[in-house]
Formats: C-alpha cells, structure tokens, sequence
C-alpha cells in the first residue's frame, strides 16, 4: 500500500532509480521513436521501468517519471505550479503563481501552542530540524471536481503531534495561514475571512498520510503553493491543505475551518473525498485529472480508503461532510 | 464621412472584437497556453464573452435614444447573433469536451445543478431569437416578433445568475454585470413609458383617422425592442 514510513537507514538501493536506468531509457526512447511500432510500445516499457509509490531518494530521482500507487503519472511541475487555489493572491486558478512574487517565506516563524506539554515558537529551519523529509506521490482532488498527482516532499504530521506531546484535553488541531496584507493582495479583500483556517481531529493529524510539507517535486514549495510549509491531507478536499503555516494550536473544540465559515451549507470541517456526497452545486461523482479529456470517477475517500476509513466507521458521512 | 461608411466601420470594428475571443481561444489551443485545465478555460473564455456579447446588445438601444443616432441600431442583430455563438460554443465546449458527449452526465447535471438549469434555459431562449433574426421573419412574424424578441431581456439575467451561482466565493464580477444589467434595464424604462404614450395616441388619432403608408411590422420591429 502506499504508506510506506520508513527510516533512511530502511531505504534499500532498488528505492533509487539507478543512473543507468536512466540511461537505458534514453537509448530505449531513441529507439522506439524510430519505428511507430516501438513508439506504441514505449509507455508500457517505460511503466514497467518506473517504481510506483512513495519514494524517498532525492538525488537522483526524476519526479516527472513518478507515478503514485496506483500507477497514475505525476502532473507536470508546471501544472502544480501555475493551477492553484490561494485566495491570499486572488481566486482565479493563474493568480497565485502571478501574484505571489512579493511573499517572502524566509525568515519564517512557527508557533505550536494550545493543550500540548512542549509547546513552543521556532524558527523554520529549528522546527524542521527533527524531522526526516521524504517524498510521496499523492493524489489532490479539489472539492471543484478536478484533481491532479502531485509528488511532495514532507514528513507525517504525526512526528510532530509526538514532540508536542498533546495533553488530554487536545481533541483537535487547528492552524492558521500567515496574515501579510501586504504581501498577500487576496486578503486586502473581503473574499474570505483571514487569516485562513484549518483543523483535523486529533487522529487524523495523527494518521501516517497527514503531511506537513515543504516542497514539491524534490524542491522547496513555490511560494504559489503555500511556501514554506503547509498541510497535506489526501484522502480530503485540496481546500484542507492550509498553506503558508504559522501556527498549529492543540484545541478541545472544533475548529471553525474558513470556507465552513463561509459557507457552512457547502463545506464542512471533514470535507472527506466522497462520491456519493454531491456539492449542493455540482456533482462530486466524478473528476477532471488535469491532463486527460475524459472525466474520471471520484474514489472513496480519494482512493485512500484502506488507510483512513476506520477513523470514520460510525458515522454519517452525509451529516458529516 | 457619411453614414453608411461610419457603420460600415463600426460593423468592422465589431467583427474584430467580436472574433477576437475566438481566435485567442483557438491559438492557445493550438500554441497551449490554455494552462493546466484548458477545458475549463475554454468554458470561462466563452461564457464570459457570451455574457459581455448579451450585455453589449442591451447597450444599443440606450445609445441610440441618448445620442439620437437611429444608424447605431444596426449593428444590434450582428451583436445579438454573436452573443448567440459564443453561447453555443460555451454550451458545446461543455457538453462535448467537458462531459464527453455522455447523455446521462448531461441531463444529469441540467436536471440536478441549478446554475446550470438557469444556464441552460438560457440558451434555449436564445434559439428562436436567433432563428427568427432575419428581415423575413421580422416582416412575417410582426408583433408577434417584437414580442418574442423581449426575451432577450431574460437571458442575460439568467446568464448572470447562472455565474452567480457557479462561483464559490468570489462574487465580485457576478454582482458587477448584475449590476450593469440593472442599469440597462432602467435605462429603458422612460422609453418604454414614452413609448405607452405615444401608441396610445396614435391609437386616439387613427380611430380619427387611418394612418397611411406605413410598414407596421417594420417600424415596430426597429423601434419597440427597447
């Protein structure tokens, strides 16, 4: 299954896509573009080539040729940097990679606060130190019905709940996005509440897909994807995924998530990927993957089922969207 | 210049505007700079220059009433008709690029999204309208055509109600064109009060006696689609 953590010391040599790999494919590439025939051929020897789910190797891997668990290839760098919802640069789709020139993500200060015995403010580079970055392949299903692959770079969230050491009134966590008018011209305007809120109940946060991330492929995140830190939560709708984080506070309560706020007849707090559970507005049955014509069938819980679907055994998912 | 060249120019200036939309689509789908989602780009494009068009052909009148200036009434149907394109091109990007032509996903998402309801009998008013846009069907169909014609007072208003209703949160340009509908609308009220007076002495004069050597049909065909 996809959820592989595993210490570096875990990483075998067949995790890396050795460099003659690479080099036999472009003698292969050669080859097949010389006849239609092996033209047809190519993308299956090319996926047999290809390791599929998460990986960890950032030197030598090429991200392009990823594929998630599911053998779905990963979008284009491109595509995950220039389609973006970040209301904070303005709401059409090119506004974020347009307007986010002037964000500065560095220096950069994290709070962790709220019902945890270490809590603590850091800077960015102290509050990462701890942790072991790795990339995964995930998929991103937007709650406008398109989704895209996406191969980050991060580490569970649930490796910081640990350090934090939540008390046993934490029930929730909830984190908020930076507040820079000035940076950020989205929030010079009355679109939506700022500074944006998120939160997860105590065992998602804690669920070994949960990211903190930081970059996307093998890079730091671009400032139009939420630099220097935001969240990942894939079997969720994109708009879970907070960006440019400043604060994680431990909570008892519910967080009040911003486009609940906004509109709390449309979005919930779970906002779990589910095909039977339309938008009062449009039909979450299926999606666009960015990159194909033909729309796809939305899975349970973004096909992350076997992973998260215990959390929720119990509850309506129709009352709790 | 007299005025036939003067519209003569402006019908030029209108085709220009009017195509440009469509060869910046064209072009990016051939140059590919649609971005990642070029589909949903092809629907925002159109749609949204649908709803200018359908906006832009309300504007005539008013013009025409506040500069006195009768020739500006001939690039309305030209307008009109390109409103109605690129209406069927937002509705055929939709439905055969976006759905995939799938007959269920279509009526499905027709009988079920109400943005989508109201933008659909958008289009569908549009069609007699468009199919009734010639010199014949004017004469033929005489105040019947006038009438029929005042539907193009609804479309665009369910053209804005259904982007209203489509975005998420960022209500500002919805509520802009509803407002400058609004102003469109108002702007032909002191016509159409006018225009009540002055039918209902020409009513009072021809029981008096009979006006000669008018076209009927004409006369309220231009003058009454305010």
């Amino acid at each position: 299954m996809i959820i592989r953590v595993r210490k570096p010391s875990d990483l075998s040599s067949s995790d890396i896509t050795p460099e003659h790999v690479y080099v036999n494919r472009r003698m292969f590439l050669k080859q097949a573009a010389a006849s239609a025939a092996g033209l047809a051929l190519a993308p299956a020897a090319l996926g047999a080539l290809e390791r599929s789910g998460p990986i960890r190797a950032p030197q030598q891997v090429d991200y392009a040729r990823l594929k998630s668990e599911l053998g779905e290839p990963v979008n284009s760098y491109k595509d995950i940097t220039t389609y973006n919802n970040f209301y904070e640069f303005g709401t059409s789709k090119s506004d974020p990679a347009k307007n986010s020139g002037d964000f500065h993500p560095h220096p950069w200060t994290v709070a962790v606060e709220g019902h945890v015995k270490n809590p603590g403010s850091y800077h960015l580079e102290d509050f990462l130190a701890p942790y072991k970055l790795e990339d995964r392949v995930y998929r991103m299903r937007c709650v406008e019905a398109w989704s895209i692959v996406v191969p980050w770079r991060g580490f569970p969230l649930a490796d910081l709940v640990k350090k934090a050491e939540p008390t046993g009134d934490a029930k929730f966590v909830e984190f908020t996005t930076v507040m820079r008018p000035s940076e950020m011209p989205g929030q010079r305007t009355g679109v939506l509440q700022w500074p944006y809120v998120e939160g997860l109940r105590l065992d998602e946060a804690t669920n070994p897909l949960t990211l903190l991330v930081t970059g996307v492929y093998g890079k730091d995140l671009p400032n139009q994807n939420g630099a220097p830190l935001r969240l990942i939560t894939p079997w969720k709708y994109g708009f879970k995924g907070i960006k440019s984080i400043v604060k994680i506070r431990f909570v008892e309560g519910m967080p009040h998530n911003t486009w609940w706020v906004t509109n709390p007849r449309e979005y919930g707090f779970y906002a779990n990927v589910n095909p039977h559970v339309d938008h009062p507005r449009w039909s979450q049955a299926r999606e666009r993957r960015l990159g194909e014509l033909r729309r796809r069938e939305t899975l349970m819980f973004n096909g992350y089922q076997d992973e998260v679907a215990s959390m929720y055994a119990g509850m309506d998912l129709r009352k709790w969207f | 210049m007299n005025t036939k060249r003067i519209v003569l120019v402006l019908k030029v200036l209108l085709w220009l505007g009017a195509l440009a939309p469509t060869v910046w689509m064209g072009a990016g789908a051939i140059f590919g700079w649609l971005g990642a989602n070029p589909i949903e780009k092809l629907e925002h494009v159109s749609g949204m220059t649908a709803l200018i068009a359908l906006l832009a052909t309300l504007v005539v009148t008013p013009v025409r009433r506040l500069t006195g200036w009768n020739p500006v009434i001939q690039l309305r149907r030209p307008m009109g008709l390109f409103a109605f394109y690129y209406v069927v091109l937002h509705f055929g990007v939709w439905m055969g690029l976006d759905l995939s032509l799938e007959l269920s996903w279509i009526t499905e998402d027709i009988a079920k999204r109400p943005y989508i309801t109201v933008g659909f009998t958008g289009f569908l008013l549009l069609i007699p309208l468009a199919l009734t846009s010639t010199k014949r069907s004017i004469r033929r169909l005489g105040k019947r055509w006038v009438k029929l014609h005042r539907l193009v007072y609804v479309a665009p208003a369910l053209g804005v109600v259904h982007y209203y209703w489509l975005v998420k949160a960022d209500v500002r340009i919805p509520l802009l064109m509803a407002a400058i509908y609004t102003a469109l609308m108002l702007l032909r009220v002191p016509g159409w009060l006018k225009g009540r007076a002055r039918r209902a002495s020409v009513v009072e004069r021809s029981l008096a006696k009979p006006v000669e050597g008018r076209e009927p049909g004409n006369a309220m065909a231009v003058g009454a689609i305010d």
